[in-house]
């Protein structure tokens, strides 16, 4: 088999999530704008601790402001939750269906999550951009928007780092889907992830800005391939190592994922009707 | 060599279990407890290739859980499984590329995407050369008569609508083996008749293996050729539905009911038994009802 052959039924099941979610704008125009409205108040809380001499040298307040609107922009990235398709398909028992599949069923389920992720994410960043990006700097004040990269190489290097950590959310949001189908239940699992992701991806504040002590531990977590990584070589200020990390936790979160989803379908019964 | 092997085939599930009440909650806190249910308490038989069958049996009797352990999708707990000398769970992939499987009270089509696109996505995850898979679907829209509904929305479309859409989207790899759990639940009567058809159709015309489950002994009478009946996860016939029929009428007259009576005075009566009441009587005679 050739590796487009190989490929197909993946790319199709990521193909049709992302159709059918394409159909949520009215959702996205509205996450947009309370991802500007939260933003702009963060960058108000920012600059008025900046003022007060706080900052670190490590990351100036243009870059922090960056920063802010980056990860408002992939916001839904981030694995808050498993997809609701799979959630759904094992309380109904459609995931019987899932199992009918002649397909490598953690690779069926990624295929999915990841278009799930990208047809969210990507119409909220590339509104994010337009926003922050262009029409601040537009309209007289680029010192608040959203700044180029340090270099045309740091550039490159936030791009291939970002597909790194689409490709970890997506590791991540699977773990939750596994955890999901354990427990049949969606809702322990996603209320325990919501706090965990919001600190360490960097999403709440840039990890750079938490206590230097826990900065090694910060760095080395796998959420940090998530945002802050990527961030971090955008403003030149980790060198291209990183990316190493950010493939290693993919690694070891797929091996890991892996594994558990065979224990799980290997006990899992799809009873009734 | 036959088609489908299966041989003292048993399933248990755990059913949890709790006193009702929110001292019963408080009581479940602390310890869980656990029934053990026999799904399937040992059943055997064997199924040639091109073979009609019809599997009945009242609800929880085990029919479902057969098919689902011939698809792969259940483990056993004990016996043995084969499909062409397949193990359908240990070897799923390869397995569930050679069957079809329709769940009448699920749907294995996109709840948004129009019913043609989520044809063509079936048609990349099976990975259907793209010629002969234009061919198949052409043919099901024109026998299933889905003409009119390819660009719908699976959402909108009626019971019938949709579960004539579900057989064709477990026909379009065109699989050797046919699994219909209750596919005309719920059918108008045109539609059942539509399904009927094309079921009969399917496996005179193609050669498709059809292993059939329903609870409307009307689809078993107008398509099986063989009928397996089960309860309480045993196989209590093994027969054609005359046969069943005729085994039920030999015992009619210790049973009381004016039909029995009338059945055995009347031997053109005797002829005319209802399916229904051939197979109410057959369970009643094995105590097969549902607990």
């Amino acid at each position: 088999m050739t590796a487009n052959e190989v490929l197909r039924p993946y790319l199709a099941a990521f193909r049709a999530r992302w159709l059918a979610m394409l159909q949520y704008r009215s959702a996205a125009l509205a996450g947009f704008a309370t991802q500007c409205w939260w933003g702009g108040i963060q960058v108000m809380v920012l600059a008025a601790f900046y003022a007060g001499g706080a900052g670190p040298a490590s990351m100036p307040l243009h870059n922090a402001i960056t920063y802010i609107w980056v990860a408002q922009g992939l916001l839904a990235l981030l694995p808050w939750a498993g997809d609701p398709e799979v959630a759904l398909a094992v309380r109904s028992g459609a995931v019987a269906y899932d199992r009918l599949r002649p397909l490598d069923a953690y690779a069926l389920w990624y295929a999915r999550s990841a278009g799930w992720i990208a047809a969210r994410v990507l119409p909220r960043l590339a509104l994010m951009a337009a926003f922050a990006a262009l029409l601040l700097p537009l309209a007289g004040w680029p010192q608040w928007g959203w700044q180029p990269p340090a270099s045309a190489a740091a550039g490159a290097a936030f791009v291939l780092s970002m597909l790194f950590g689409a490709a970890l959310a997506t590791a991540l949001v699977m773990g939750l889907n596994i955890a999901t189908t354990a427990a049949l239940d969606a809702r322990g699992i996603n209320a325990l992830a919501t706090p965990l992701v919001i600190v360490l991806s960097g999403n709440l504040l840039p990890l750079a800005l938490l206590p230097d002590a826990w900065q090694t531990a910060l760095l080395l977590q796998p959420l940090a391939g998530l945002l802050d990584i990527p961030l971090r070589l955008y403003f030149g200020r980790i060198g291209a190592w990183a990316l190493g990390l950010q493939l290693f936790w993919l690694v070891v979160l797929v091996a890991l994922g892996r594994l558990a989803l065979e224990r799980c379908f290997q006990r899992l019964d799809v009873q009734g009707g | 060599m036959a088609h489908v092997i299966v041989e003292e085939l048993r399933k248990t599930y755990r059913i949890a279990e709790r006193e009702p009440g929110v001292l019963g909650a408080w009581r479940g806190l602390l310890r869980r407890r656990h029934r053990v249910v026999q799904a399937l308490a040992g059943i055997s038989f064997t199924l040639q290739s091109g073979e009609l069958l019809g599997f009945v049996g009242p609800n929880g009797a085990g029919k479902s859980t057969t098919i689902k352990v011939l698809a792969g999708i259940l483990r056993p707990d004990g016996g043995r499984v084969s499909v062409d000398g397949r193990d359908p769970f240990a070897d799923r992939k390869r397995h569930v590329a050679r069957i079809g499987v329709v769940f009448g009270q699920r749907s294995q089509l996109w709840w948004d995407l129009p019913v043609g696109e989520g044809f063509d996505l079936l048609r990349d995850i099976y990975r259907v050369d793209p010629a002969r898979y234009r061919r198949t679907r052409d043919e099901l829209v024109a026998l299933l008569n889905l003409g009119g509904l390819i660009g719908q929305p699976v959402r909108q479309l009626s019971l019938g609508q949709r579960m004539r859409a579900e057989i064709a989207a477990a026909l379009l790899h065109e699989p050797e083996l046919l699994f219909l759990d209750e596919p005309t639940l719920g059918l108008d009567a045109p539609s059942k008749l539509a399904v009927r058809d094309f079921v009969r159709r399917a496996n005179r015309e193609r050669g498709t293996t059809v292993l059939l489950t329903t609870h409307d002994m009307h689809d078993i009478e107008a398509l099986a050729q063989r009928v397996l009946v089960i309860g309480h996860g045993r196989l209590l016939a093994d027969t054609s539905v005359e046969a069943l029929r005729a085994q039920v009428q030999a015992v009619a007259p210790q049973l009381a009911g004016r039909a029995a009576q009338a059945a055995d005075e009347d031997e053109t009566q005797r002829e005319q038994m209802a399916i229904e009441e051939v197979i109410t009587r057959f369970y009643a005679l094995h105590g097969a009802t549902e607990a």
